[in-house]
């Protein structure tokens, strides 16, 4: 034994010269490294990438516009012409913009000016371009996912954080709380909220700037959040009286720094996984509503209200079918995608298969 | 167990009074009562329909008469002469609908409950049946081809929102192959496609925690001794693996019936099926606010009674299980 403590001079640098020659790893490193391993997540996650790039730059793409009607183009089926992909009648119309989007349209107008994309994809019953009407649908669904998953990320992560750390009396009322919201059927509440949203829209949207959309994210949002709270509150709890929590006291860290340096990251990963099975619960959510006429309202495009033309267009006389097929499969490529991408890192992230395979 | 069960009923009745009373509040709190349509109605017409409905008392005397069996009357608060409009929801009774006005919710519920209540049965049966069996397939042909295209199958199921499974469904036995009639409501054939569309994602996720429960019970000791002792292997599956595997199965149908009963709002839509859900949306759209809260707490009490049934399932089930800890 004494010898081993006895290490002076050239052997303790010796030593740690030796120690200097091996890396750590962090989490995220191995977490990438067995990430990308995985073909199937990996494959997901470059797909999703390239997708919201595509959705993103919608309105510099040389589509046509997603609201523009041409009535003697009705019900027309896809068909890819290859000596005329793109034809010429772009008309600038669509809903009020945003400036960003805006610059994008203009962008695209001095770029290729008058020529769109012909329909590959077909038309629907006005007319319009399917094609478009499905990257603008994206936009409108990826964007409620976003905030609305946003949403649940504050409210859950700060009232699960608070609950595990308090802990004893106010957590087991915080917890309790919690309870009660999970056994009330959630939709029908939303619906209702939504439809007494609707008879003050125009207040709210005079008064307070605050349009349907907004309190569409924030009520999705507060309904999600439920989850999140638990399993970050089962997280802290279970890292809070954990050994390099004390270890990281004993050396004298202060309260914020375990908690920001220490615990943080611990629960970060937990959350990553979370919020990506939480996307696509939302989306389908988003989907749900605007299928009932509860959501997103025309002129403005999402998935759900394309899944609405869809099925209003089955009928046994005259079959539009890409009106089903097309929008079912952005939608269930990117639901897939992110389901998918979700399993890979839950099992990158978790820290029991760390350093292994 | 009593005291669970004690327990669980004290904070049912708290939950449903908070849910209750925030949206009587707010249903209230709306400008426009339920009553004001295209034109104007005559002065007199209103202050007697208003009259009908007890609108015109007070907000507070108004909320007691929702809540229950209170004997309130035009004069006074307590002790009036008991000729109440309806019971209040503590009676079950709840009220007059808005918008179809010679039924009461009562009426709408009683009509719509047993269909929606068979359409969920039919998707549950298909959920389970289906989801068990692909479950226990892909669990012992681990890793194979058919457990990679059944798991494939399984996240298909649920990435995709039921309507568009409906569609696909429609599509295929309705307009191809003509098994089924499109829409609507009386016998079992009416019930076949949406059945499936509505627990086609159920049935994806019971498969998937089959799988998993199944795969953890398979490298137990006791399926060892069991598959040691020479116990036939479908034996060893049915009769010493299922039970075990079962369990993550039998606490996800909870949740999965108050999914089952959500995603008829949108099924009932597509097949055109007259089931409390169809009435529930038009609700929301009519503003007919009793007939939305009325089918609002009764899907609060279904589900909530649901999950502690299941709850109580559980212990039955698994012995390590003690109700006093959850």
């Amino acid at each position: 034994m004494a010898e081993r403590w006895d290490l002076k001079g050239r052997d303790l640098e010796l030593l740690l010269s030796e120690a200097e020659t091996y890396k750590g790893e962090s989490l995220w490193q191995d977490a990438w490294r067995r990430l990308r391993r995985n073909r199937a997540a990996f494959a997901c996650l470059v797909f999703l990438a390239l997708f919201a790039l595509g959705s993103l730059l919608a309105p510099a793409l040389p589509l046509p516009s997603p609201v523009t009607l041409t009535l003697d183009d009705e019900y027309r089926p896809p068909a890819v012409d290859f000596s005329a992909l793109l034809v010429p009648g772009f008309r600038r119309d669509y809903w009020e913009l945003g400036w960003i989007d805006e610059r994008m349209v203009d962008l695209r107008v001095a770029v290729f000016g008058d020529w769109q994309t012909a329909p590959w994809l077909g038309t629907d019953g006005k007319g319009r371009d399917l094609l478009s009407r499905i990257v603008w649908g994206s936009r409108t669904s990826i964007l409620v996912a976003l905030a609305a998953t946003l949403c649940s990320l504050i409210i859950g992560v700060s009232y699960g954080a608070m609950a595990g750390f308090l802990g004893g009396r106010i957590d087991n009322v915080m917890m309790r709380i919690v309870d009660i919201l999970y056994s009330i059927p959630f939709i029908f509440v939303v619906i209702f909220l939504i439809t007494i949203v609707n008879e003050y829209r125009t207040e709210l949207e005079d008064q307070f700037g605050i349009n349907r959309e907004t309190v569409f994210y924030v009520v999705i949002g507060a309904i999600y959040w439920l989850t999140m709270a638990r399993v970050v509150r089962g997280q802290v709890l279970s890292l809070r009286n954990s050994e390099f929590v004390e270890a990281a006291r004993v050396v004298g860290a202060s309260t914020a720094r375990i908690v920001f340096i220490h615990l943080v990251p611990n629960v970060l990963s937990v959350v990553i996984v979370y919020l990506t099975l939480t996307i696509p619960a939302v989306m389908l959510f988003e989907a749900f509503l605007s299928f009932l006429g509860l959501g997103i309202e025309p002129p403005k495009v999402s998935w759900g209200l394309l899944a609405v033309d869809g099925t209003e267009g089955i009928n046994p006389i005259k079959l539009d079918w890409w009106l089903v097929v097309f929008p079912a499969l952005a939608m269930g490529l990117t639901l897939l995608a992110l389901n998918v991408l979700g399993d890979g890192l839950r099992d990158a992230l978790d820290p029991k298969l760390r350093g292994k395979d | 167990m009593i005291g669970f069960l004690l327990r669980r009923l004290l904070w049912f009745a708290i939950t449903l009074w908070i849910v209750v009373t925030v949206s009587f509040f707010l249903m209230r709190a709306v400008r426009g009562g339920p009553f004001d349509g295209e034109r104007t109605l005559n002065e007199a017409i209103e202050r007697n329909i208003k009259a009908r409905y007890h609108l015109d008392w007070p907000i507070l005397k108004q909320y007691f008469q929702y809540i229950g069996p209170f004997n309130l009357d035009e004069r006074g608060w307590f002790g009036g002469d008991g000729t109440r409009p309806f019971g209040g929801v503590l009676t079950g009774d709840f009220g007059p609908s808005f918008k179809y006005r010679d039924f009461t919710v009562n009426d709408i519920i009683a009509q719509s409950l047993p269909v929606s209540v068979s359409l969920g049965m039919v998707a549950l049966m298909w959920a389970l049946t289906l989801g068990l069996t692909t479950g226990v397939l892909s669990a012992i042909y681990r890793g194979r081809g058919v457990d990679v295209a059944l798991r494939l199958l399984a996240t298909a199921g649920i990435a995709l929102p039921n309507f568009v499974i409906a569609g696909f469904l429609i599509i295929l036995f309705v307009f191809e192959l003509d098994w089924f009639p499109v829409a609507g409501y009386g016998s079992l054939r009416h019930l076949v496609l949406p059945g499936f569309a509505l627990g086609a994602p159920f049935a994806a996720y019971i498969a998937r925690l089959t799988r998993t429960g199944m795969l953890e019970v398979l490298s137990q000791d006791y399926i060892r001794t069991a598959h040691a002792k020479g116990l036939a292997p479908r034996l060893v599956i049915l009769r010493h693996a299922l039970k075990g595997g079962l369990l993550p199965v039998v606490s996800y149908l909870g949740p999965a019936t108050a999914g089952i009963l959500t995603g008829s709002l949108v099924i009932e839509r597509i097949f055109a099926i007259p089931g409390t859900g169809s009435h529930f949306v038009n609700s929301a759209t009519n503003r007919d606010y009793t007939l939305s809260m009325g089918v609002t707490i009764l899907y609060t009490v279904l589900v909530y009674s649901l999950n502690t049934l299941v709850d109580f399932a559980y212990t039955l089930l698994d012995p390590r299980i003690r109700l006093e800890e959850s």
